[in-house]
């Protein structure tokens, strides 16, 4: 910003000093020569400041975009974090306990229609791994009916199932069985 | 052919690899505890054979023998230290002695080493109780001549065998004695396909698709994956596996044959691809798809990949098994709200329900003689390994143990592997279709799941 007013002060003074410095009595064409010259000058100044205004427009406006950038990296990060839904055993319905994170990952979607989810779905252990995967599945369609209810494309998602094949926490408690019956949101 | 086939397997399964896998025959043993049931087993002697040689031999085969009789729930072969000699053949036998100890039945034998890696097993199986009343001296009517006629020598065999067949004619003479003893065919030389989960945060490739002998012997690797395997499934041949791979992040069936380690993938539909039973005659794979919306059965002929689709509804349809005669196939739905068993005609299309007992019931196969269903059954939130007697409709619960799953058959029908979990590990277990007879096959590095019973294999 200084140095822009800098060269601004600069182009202005310059033709001045030089009319000045010549009134002693030059002849017509060392006149006009000089003109010349400082008018060259002048235009040449007004040129280089003009490419640097708008250098700075374009680095100001990068840096708006790339703090819209962080924003939205935040805003996925965040979501990110709240990437996970759970079940009720042998169930598929989404609890309305889930609903706010999963608007708040629908309207990221709907926001960001060049960004891909994968929703995964799991189940604990309990039952035979062949139906888990059918019930898996289940579980990671009704997320999927979820955001595409909300507004979300169907192009922007996929849905997988893992069944009881990748459980969250190993073990038989009742903490474990509740923590491996998920939906997970994956972003690519 | 069979038991040339029997033998290349671990040569050639150590030498070939497959596109994501290393094979490595890992040589743990499965060490079989029997947990219950012993008692009820009938007493025999397997008397040590006598060895004829200078090199030493490649494998017990009286333990080998001992052993496949005790895990079948059926004998309590005695031990030596009980036994009041060591004959090797019929005609050293003190009958009567045997009898006193409460032995009815004797296995002597002998190995010769003929040199060059070559040994000839002979051995007599002996009724003591028949000989003691004959006095080995039974005459019979032949031609109008009364001649020597030895019945009490159930059965008599010599072989000659190399070095690297000791184990599997140890099986072999297993399932002579079980058969002439039982009446039933022996299921000794069968092998079992399983899936290890290992260290899942520090191991790359933590998913393994693994067979083994029966006995757990001959454990070798046929596939390491970094995602998850499922549903192995023998083809009736003995030569393939069907199962399923996570490979490329999505569920897709593969058939790979276990001599050649040559894999072909079946199917990649969108959604599940899961559950594929080979059909009786091995032309077709039943299977589960969910490429219409929901999970359904379709069976594939799988010379010409042609599909058609068997069930048609909301509900979740799943694990189909074919029935014997290849005409049904039984499977789990929710179609009734809980998951229950359902019997399909494959030709009319129509369905009945089979379970009605417990919670719910899953993962049905039937048993070889068509009688009855084993199935995961549910009954106060507990999942036990049961049958259901199909005429009867009675159910049976076998097992005690916790969180019991993925339950099959051997091929003769006498027992049933599946996997349950102990002190929060999942491990292969046994239990005999009667229930009487239970043990365990403890492996101390990862998860065991998903263990497949193959079909006789000679």
């Amino acid at each position: 910003m200084l140095q822009t007013k800098a060269i601004k002060s600069l182009i202005i003074a310059l033709p001045v000093v030089t009319l000045m410095a010549c009134s002693s009595g030059p002849s017509d064409a060392e006149l006009e020569a000089e003109r010349n010259r400082a008018a060259q000058e002048a235009s040449q100044q007004a040129e280089e400041s003009r490419a640097a205004e708008q250098a700075r427009v374009k680095a100001e406006s990068a840096n708006q975009m790339q703090a819209a950038k962080d924003m939205m990296k935040k805003e996925r990060e965040a979501l990110e974090s709240k990437q996970v839904v759970y079940f009720d055993f042998d169930r598929a319905s989404v609890k309305s306990d889930f609903h706010a994170i999963l608007d708040q990952h629908a309207a990221y979607l709907s926001k960001n229609p060049n960004q891909k989810v994968v929703i995964e779905g799991h189940c604990d252990s309990r039952g035979t791994p062949e139906y888990n995967i059918a019930l898996g599945e289940t579980r990671a369609q009704s997320v999927e009916t979820y955001l595409l209810n909300a507004g979300v494309s169907s192009s922007q998602i996929s849905v997988v199932s893992y069944g009881e094949e990748k459980p969250a926490v190993m073990g038989s408690s009742e903490y474990a069985f509740a923590q491996n019956r998920r939906g997970v949101i994956v972003y690519q | 052919m069979k038991l040339a086939r029997w033998c290349r397997l671990t040569t050639l399964l150590s030498v070939a690899a497959v596109s994501i896998v290393i094979s490595a025959a890992s040589h743990a043993k499965l060490e079989i505890v029997i947990t219950e049931g012993v008692n009820s087993a009938k007493p025999i002697a397997i008397v040590p054979f006598k060895y004829e040689g200078q090199s030493s031999l490649p494998e017990n085969l009286t333990e080998i023998v001992a052993n496949d009789l005790r895990r079948s729930g059926k004998f309590n072969p005695i031990a030596f230290n009980q036994m009041p000699q060591f004959p090797s053949v019929d005609s050293e036998i003190d009958y009567k002695a045997w009898q006193t100890k409460g032995i009815d039945t004797v296995l002597v034998g002998s190995i010769v080493d003929m040199t060059g890696g070559q040994f000839q097993v002979s051995f007599e199986l002996v009724d003591v109780l028949r000989a003691q009343v004959t006095g080995g001296q039974s005459k019979a009517l032949q031609n109008g001549q009364l001649v020597m006629s030895p019945d009490h020598i159930v059965e008599s065999r010599e072989k000659i065998i190399r070095t690297e067949d000791f184990r599997q004619y140890g099986h072999i003479i297993s399932d002579i004695v079980y058969e002439q003893l039982t009446g039933e065919k022996g299921a000794f030389l069968t092998r079992i396909a399983y899936v290890i989960v290992r260290d899942r945060e520090n191991d790359p490739l933590p998913f393994q698709l693994v067979i083994a002998d029966y006995d757990g012997a001959n454990e070798t690797r046929l596939l390491s994956s970094p995602e998850p395997l499922m549903s192995p499934n023998w083809s009736p041949d003995g030569n393939k596996l069907a199962y399923v791979s996570f490979e490329n992040k999505r569920s897709q069936i593969y058939i790979q044959d276990i001599y050649t380690t040559r894999r072909t993938r079946m199917t990649d539909f969108p959604g599940i691809n899961g559950a594929p039973a080979f059909s009786p005659d091995g032309k077709s794979l039943a299977m589960v798809l969910s490429k219409d919306g929901n999970p359904e059965l379709y069976v594939m002929d799988i010379q010409s990949r042609q599909l058609r689709r068997i069930t048609r509804n909301r509900a979740i349809d799943t694990e189909p098994s074919w029935t014997p005669d290849g005409k049904s196939l039984i499977f789990t739905s929710d179609r009734g709200g809980k998951p229950q068993i359902y019997r399909v005609n494959l030709a009319s299309g129509g369905t009945k329900r089979i379970t009605f007992d417990g919670e719910m019931n899953l993962g049905a196969t039937i048993a070889p003689d068509n009688s009855k269903i084993v199935v995961v059954n549910r009954t106060d939130g507990n999942y036990h390994i049961a049958t259901q007697d199909l005429t009867s409709g009675d159910m049976m619960v076998l097992t005690r143990t916790y969180l019991d799953e993925s339950p099959s058959i051997a091929p003769n029908g006498s027992m049933i592997i599946y996997s349950t979990l102990l002190e929060g590990k999942q491990v292969l277990s046994l239990v005999s279709l009667d229930g009487r007879f239970k043990a365990r096959l403890p492996v101390a590095d990862g998860q065991v799941k998903s263990p497949s019973w193959s079909p006789f294999l000679l």
